[in-house]
């Protein structure tokens, strides 16, 4: 009885979103102030109905009713609870439960914190989320319902593919969709501007917090899979250029262009076209990269492009969203103005390249992903682009970015004089290729790849502190002061900016240092790597709710001096029986040591590897410091609801 | 003044358009060198496979063939599409779901003696998911001589 409870709480949900995808919108062209006042009422009934289904559908879980197709398909009565939970977004219909769900979310909030904003303009904003909600509902009650019934009844579950049975199935998926989802709110934000014909600088505050919030639980998200890759896969990598990964990088690079863009076009009224289509974009790519991951479509081209239901609905809708908005983009665009002028040598300049930077750099990776399923979907052969197509196209795009990003923030708006900028960046210039060059050579090892890295990480550290030295001299008082005196949202600028150089820091010693071994090892044989020696002491077996595990015990120390336990397991889940490595990790702030079990050999011996990571955390670390900066951002002051629409307007030739 | 200003930005127009044709011509440049194309067994067979790079071969691994070398981490096996047989040889540790009669993916290139060397071995993480190209090499096999039969997964 529950599911078919959600099942009609989902239709319900539909038939409001209907309603709230068109009378807000008609009133807000006709000036009706009823219709436009039915948008936030309907958002909360929309959220409610939802947050039910979706609740229903963890109560189906929770009990263990394998009378409905989707928890039978990726449940287990052996499987513990908090993975019954998270295994409703483990397959495709629930993923998409989740995408609706926070749609809601996101509607609402964006309902609930609104009361600044005109009411046409809400209305349109709400309205258009009204309309991709109505997208997605429908694709779940036509071709993908989660509470379809299983007749007869299976006795158990299929069980939650293993590898997905780990806490990082907990967070990451949500984090992510808050992510890929909230970039909706950017594109109604941008859809309504263009039917309303406003977009200014009052337009530029209201959405730039929204679309930073998005992008912080995009980043943290994109950081929780690369971890959950690293200590799951056993392969000690943290980035593989996955299909799956990829789907969740363009958006990310996409939306980071666009809080960029955005910020030109509150402070100076510049790039109002182009942070529309970049919001546009990022949506879009947003749709594309959950369903490059939920369609099935990396796994059988053909399957899914002759799928009748689920292919031909998801390309169908995908071409409504972002060929209507293109059309819409490329009807309306010269109505939202045009920006105050710039010279060549400015801060619009700087970041009108980053943009450019950005944005190739996200064809590059939609180039490397979809062109071979294109020559499979089209018979033409398979091919894989690898890691190393992606290796040699980034670090040439994203080289100049990071670059700028030590001048950008030091150069004025409008126009900037580059005889000052290089008198104000000439000794951090001088530290980082003088730190590029002596430090790889103290440590041994001088490629022009770890110099260029290095030299971009000390680039960053290095005119980020002279930005800030300048800006607390200039201010008065004591150093707490003269810090309060600086906003929220420049703060956030800068400690973002400091993640890049830490994450760039992090990639550039662990791609250039890092070590590995696959050995055969016996109880009690010694390996040798980096310093290190890793005893074996031999594998015990050890039972887990759902699975077998032998678990080893290696001994790391240096010198004779006992350092750390590695603790690596092999398990088998007895249901699917399915093998999967847990690798054993000492996590460290200046280098990890790693050990996985590969398979075990005649007599008591295992395959092992043993990788040496130096500053390997470096990279999620410098993630989180992005999110972070991200978040302070969104605290500042002016973006405090309530903040007075007049203030909305931006003061002339204030910097920020 | 106003001439200049705008002869400026004609210059940075036409450096912008120069700096993102490079990157295009970059990227497709990298694209080009770094297509790994994917052959079946029978097209190993056939000879129709490159010699100087490397490439992609996918089937099951045939039943019985494993062999391990002394090392523990050198392996023998063979990749079969139902119809021809590739041997192949890798050094280091195989993926979780390596096993014989399963579906595999190799990555690597073929000496003159018809070894194929793997750098890369690859078997994803799901009991019944076959790797598409493991998948199209034995769909291609079995369309070529419909006598056979697909062993059963």
């Amino acid at each position: 009885m529950i599911p078919e409870i959600g099942h009609f709480s989902l239709i319900l949900a539909l038939l409001v979103a209907l309603v709230l995808g068109s009378f807000p919108i008609a009133g807000a062209a006709r000036g009706n102030t009823v219709w436009m006042g039915l948008a936030r009422p309907l958002a909360g009934l929309q959220f409610f109905l939802i947050a039910f289904a979706f609740f229903c559908l963890a109560y189906a879980f929770a009990a263990k009713d394998y009378s409905v197709v989707y928890v039978a398909n990726n449940s287990n009565s052996q499987l513990p609870l908090q993975f019954r939970i998270a295994a409703v977004w483990g397959g495709h219909e629930g993923s998409l439960l989740l995408w609706a769900l926070i749609l809601s979310v996101w509607t609402l909030a964006v309902g609930l914190f609104s009361k600044h904003i005109p009411d046409d303009m809400r209305a349109r904003i709400l309205g258009v989320m009204g309309l991709i909600s109505v997208g997605f509902l429908l694709f779940m009650l036509m071709v993908s319902n989660p509470f379809d019934r299983l007749m007869p009844a299976a006795l158990d579950g299929k069980d939650l593919n293993p590898l997905l049975q780990d806490p990082g199935m907990i967070f990451h998926p949500p984090m992510l969709y808050m992510g890929y989802v909230g970039f909706s709110v950017a594109f109604a934000f941008s859809i309504a501007a263009l039917l309303g014909g406003q977009l200014d600088a009052a337009w530029a505050r209201w959405s730039r917090p929204w679309t930073i919030m998005a992008w912080v639980f995009l980043t943290v998200g994109i950081m929780a899979g690369s971890n959950w890759a690293y200590y799951e896969l056993g392969w000690g990598g943290w980035w593989f250029w996955d299909a799956v990964e990829n789907a969740s990088f363009m958006p990310w690079l996409v939306g980071t262009a666009l809080i960029h863009s955005l910020a030109v076009t509150e402070k100076r009224g510049s790039f109002k076209a182009w942070t529309v289509l970049l919001a546009i974009c990022a949506f879009s790519l947003s749709l594309l990269g959950t369903f490059l991951v939920r369609s099935g479509v990396l796994t059988s081209v053909h399957a899914f492009a002759t799928d009748p239901g689920r292919g031909v609905f998801i390309l169908a809708f995908l071409v409504v969203v972002i060929g209507g908005s293109l059309l819409l983009f490329a009807w309306r665009a010269t109505s939202v103005g045009r920006g105050g002028k710039f010279a060549v040598i400015s801060r619009e300049s700087f970041l009108l390249a980053n943009n450019v930077l950005l944005a190739v750099a996200a064809l590059s990776v939609l180039l490397g992903t979809l062109y071979p399923l294109f020559l499979d979907a089209l018979n033409l052969g398979k091919i894989s682009v690898g890691p190393p197509y992606f290796d040699a196209v980034f670090a040439p795009l994203m080289a100049p970015a990071v670059f700028l990003m030590g001048i950008g923030p030091i150069a004025r708006w409008k126009d900037a004089a580059l005889p000052e900028l290089a008198v104000r960046l000439r000794w951090a210039f001088a530290i980082s290729v003088l730190t590029a060059i002596t430090l790889p050579l103290i440590l041994g090892n001088l490629t022009p790849m770890i110099g260029l890295g290095l030299f971009l990480a000390f680039w960053v550290f290095a005119s980020s502190a002279e930005l800030v030295y300048q800006r607390l001299r200039k201010s008065e008082g004591g150093l707490l002061a003269r810090i309060r005196a600086n906003s929220r949202s420049w703060w956030g600028m800068v400690i973002a900016h400091l993640g890049i150089a830490v994450f760039v820091l992090g990639v550039t010693v662990v791609k250039g240092f890092e070590s590995e071994i696959a050995v055969k090892m016996n109880p009690g044989d010694v390996a040798h790597l980096a310093g290190y020696e890793f005893t074996f002491d031999g594998v015990e077996s050890r039972n887990g709710p759902n699975y077998t595990a032998s678990h080893g015990q290696i001994h790391v120390s240096k010198n004779g001096v006992l350092r750390t336990v590695l603790e690596p397991e092999k398990r088998l889940y007895t249901v699917t029986n399915m093998p999967m490595s847990e690798a054993g990790i000492s996590p460290h702030l200046i280098h990890d040591l790693y050990a996985s079990l590969g398979e075990p050999l005649e007599g008591g011996a295992w395959s092992v590897r043993i990788y040496h990571k130096p500053m390997v955390e470096w990279i999620w670390f410098g993630c989180l410091m992005m999110a972070f900066g991200g978040l302070l951002a969104i605290l500042d002051k002016r973006y405090r609801l309530h903040a007075h629409a007049k203030n909305a307007v931006p003061k002339k030739g204030r910097s920020a | 003044m106003v001439l200049k200003a705008r002869h400026k930005r004609f210059i940075l127009i036409g450096i912008g358009l120069a700096l993102i044709g490079l990157a295009a011509m970059l990227i497709l440049n990298a694209f080009q060198s770094n297509m790994v194309f994917f052959y079946t067994p029978t097209q190993v067979a056939k000879g129709e496979v490159p010699h100087n790079t490397g490439f992609r071969i996918g089937g099951l691994v045939e039943v019985g063939s494993i062999k391990r070398g002394d090392d523990g981490l050198t392996v023998h096996f063979v990749i079969t599409d139902t119809a021809k047989t590739v041997p192949v040889v890798y050094k280091g540790v195989l993926p979780d779901l390596f096993k014989e009669g399963k579906g595999v993916v190799a990555q690597g290139s073929v000496g003159v003696d018809g070894l194929f060397v793997a750098s890369e071995v690859l078997a994803k993480h799901d009991e019944n998911y076959m790797p598409p190209e493991a998948a199209a090499a034995l769909k291609s096999a079995q369309e070529q001589s419909k006598t056979l039969q697909l062993p059963s997964k």
